[in-house]
């Protein structure tokens, strides 16, 4: 497990980052959520090793982060590079190596990398000779050709065609399920809903919320019910202690008034309603609303 | 304060594989060395340089290869010579004769004899070796009168540092490879994944082993052909003389080569895009530069040539041309050398911090002071 503890960086005057601390376990994936300029390259550069913290501390299994430690991380700077008049195989068998793999085992393992990334006929071309998308994906390759024990991503989604979309989040789901923690950040919320197992959301160098992300949805978003009856929905507006948010013909969404909840002052608020919904005729649907993430975040920060 | 750095100074656990910081120093170097040699300018130029040297030892005597010119007092041996190749140039007395062979406009003269030891009753003068053809073509050896018994001719000595200063132009020169090494890897953000897997020492320093053996290797090429070369052409007065200076003139190229390697990389990482190094390679350049134009211009100073042979950053052209010109004593190219690493020295751990402080450093140029004072980040 990744440990980031109360890590603290400014740059300048600027303070970037006020006491960041989070986990990121093991066989998880974990989404760095933060708007552009809340700190996420910065924090993901102090656990690389690439900048200094001012205070606090990272550790991975409970020992702090050393070169040889970080010899066994995968990194994907947002702005990939690798060296343009290289050829893609001989690159990424260079940076195996450099990650302490042997010639042999780095030659094998780019091999077979290229072939799963559909990058094996490019293998002896130089990089700049490659489409953008190729190119995206000899960078993947890179990060991954010493199979790392942590994979650091820095939005590895943007730019990315949509094939190579696919080809990310597959990798990075078989590494999850091979039991290696993945931090990735991102900002575009769909992609990092539908992906990430646990939540770290950043907001001006303050983390605002982190865990498992169904449990912040519960903790942040705000509990509601879609109801669909029978006939007209709109004698919900006169029920007490609820709101209306939206009503349309027979299907309504309601959330409670009170910052309590349905469960405000030990009553059960939305049985109440249920009955009262079955009392006026039929009911056909009553359901939670599971918040989005878009929610979660303008809650949380 | 506790930071992730010095919690990294704390001893590292040796799990699987550690690259060490030779082994990653090797891997950097031999990336670069690689990328070199792929490339075919590499190639033609190092040949376009063996070529040259070849020429400029050949070509002259090839193209000034036509009669040899004697200047020459009696007119019964006149006739003789003109019956032979030789092109002669009647003159009145055996001064002017001699003033010919002082201006070089003839490469000897044929006077009379004035040791009272000569079978023909001529004696030749000459600069400071006899032509051959014309020793062979007056019968029994004359005695020869040397105006100037040097080993080398004044045209040959300054051949021989214009090659030398020429030389090192070239190979100082080569170090913008390392600026552009530098500036590749910061524009294409490699640095990132390089920073986060190696210690930012261990670039710097593969980085110039990876160059400094590129120019060993070239220094040697050189250094084979160039007594080859001089031997094609005839020139073996000059070989003779000029091998020991040769010899030295490789250690003096390759620690030269390294003194600069650490500014290149430098004004390299100061600024993030190529168009942009130009900014940054004009000290450089000018410690390449300015060398080259000093010991060209002052040769002849002996005085101003013992400075510049001591001062590291000319020593490697001034120190061989010394050696060359038989003025410098056994002991002072080891004292130069050492001078030199000293230097190197310094240099390298100041270049050091400043490569470290820019690297990660991008947008426009970097300060110095800011590249110094953001090292510790």
């Amino acid at each position: 497990m990744l440990k980031v503890n109360g890590v603290s960086r400014s740059f300048g005057d600027h303070r970037v980052l006020d006491s960041v601390s989070f986990d990121v376990k093991p066989g998880r994936m974990t989404g760095f959520l933060g708007a552009n300029g809340a700190g996420k390259t910065t924090t993901m550069r102090i656990i690389l090793g690439v900048l200094k913290a001012d205070a606090g501390s990272v550790t991975w299994h409970g020992q702090p982060v050393t070169q040889a430690v970080r010899q066994r991380f995968g990194y994907m700077p947002e702005e990939r590079g690798l060296y343009p008049k290289m050829k893609v195989a001989d690159q990424i068998q260079w940076f195996g190596r450099l990650h302490g793999m042997s010639q042999a085992k780095a030659a094998a393992t780019t091999e077979r990398l290229l072939d799963e990334l559909d990058l094996g006929t490019r293998a002896n071309d130089k990089l700049e000779a490659l489409s953008l998308g190729n190119q995206q994906r000899a960078q993947i390759a890179a990060s991954l050709v010493h199979d790392p024990d942590l994979l650091i991503l820095d939005e590895p989604f943007s730019g990315l065609d949509p094939i190579a979309v696919d080809t990310v989040l597959r990798v990075l789901r078989q590494r999850a399920a091979d039991g290696s923690p993945v931090l990735f950040s991102s900002h575009q919320l769909s992609v990092v809903e539908q992906l990430c197992d646990d939540l770290v959301i950043i907001s001006g160098g303050e983390i605002r919320a982190s865990g498992e992300r169904d449990e912040l949805k519960q903790r942040y978003g705000t509990p509601r019910y879609e109801l669909v009856v029978g006939s007209d929905a709109g004698w919900l507006r006169d029920v007490p202690g609820i709101k209306v948010t939206s009503v349309d013909g027979p299907k309504a969404v309601i959330e409670p008034a009170s910052a309590e909840g349905f469960r405000a002052g030990g009553e059960a608020l939305d049985q109440r309603i249920l009955q009262e919904a079955m009392r006026r005729g039929e009911v056909r649907a009553f359901t939670p609303v599971v918040p989005s993430l878009n929610e979660i975040f303008k809650e949380a920060i | 304060m506790t930071s992730v750095e010095e919690r990294t100074s704390v001893e590292s656990r040796n799990d699987s594989g550690g690259v060490t910081f030779m082994q990653a120093t090797w891997l950097v170097a031999e990336r670069e060395i690689k990328a070199f040699v792929q490339m075919k300018g590499f190639w033609i130029g190092l040949a376009a340089i063996v070529i040259g040297l070849f020429a400029a030892s050949i070509l002259p005597n090839v193209l000034g290869g036509g009669d040899t010119k004697v200047a020459v007092t009696s007119t019964e041996v006149a006739q003789t010579l003109e019956a032979g190749s030789f092109d002669v140039e009647r003159t009145d007395d055996v001064a002017a004769a001699e003033e010919l062979v002082r201006t070089e406009e003839v490469e000897a003269a044929v006077v009379p004899d004035t040791t009272g030891q000569s079978a023909t009753g001529v004696e030749v003068v000459a600069l400071e070796n006899p032509p051959s053809d014309l020793m062979a073509s007056l019968g029994s050896p004359p005695p020869v009168n040397l105006l100037e018994p040097g080993d080398v001719s004044e045209g040959e000595k300054q051949l021989v540092i214009m090659a030398f200063a020429l030389v090192f132009m070239l190979f100082a020169m080569g170090g913008t490879a390392i600026a552009q090494s530098a500036v590749t890897e910061k524009q294409t953000r490699v640095v990132e994944i390089l920073v986060s897997t190696l210690p930012v020492k261990s670039l710097l320093a593969g980085k110039i082993v990876g160059h400094t053996l590129l120019t060993v290797g070239q220094v040697i090429v050189l250094a084979i052909a160039a007594p080859i070369a001089l031997q094609a052409g005839g020139n073996e007065a000059l070989l003779e003389v000029i091998l020991p200076a040769l010899g030295w003139y490789v250690p003096f190229l390759v620690f030269a080569f390294v003194l600069l390697a650490s500014m290149w990389a430098v004004a390299g990482s100061l600024v993030s895009r190529q168009e942009d190094l130009g900014s940054t390679m004009g000290l450089v350049m000018a410690l390449v530069f300015g060398p080259y134009m000093l010991v060209i211009m002052l040769s002849d100073n002996a005085t101003a040539m013992t400075v510049l042979s001591y001062v590291p950053f000319s020593a490697a052209i001034a120190m061989p041309v010394r050696l060359f010109t038989g003025e410098a004593q056994l002991w002072e190219p080891f004292v130069s050398l050492g001078l030199i690493a000293v230097m190197i020295v310094v240099i390298t751990a100041v270049a050091t911090r400043l490569y470290t402080g820019s690297l990660l450093q991008t947008g426009g140029k970097v300060k110095l002071s800011r590249a110094w004072s953001s090292a510790s980040d």
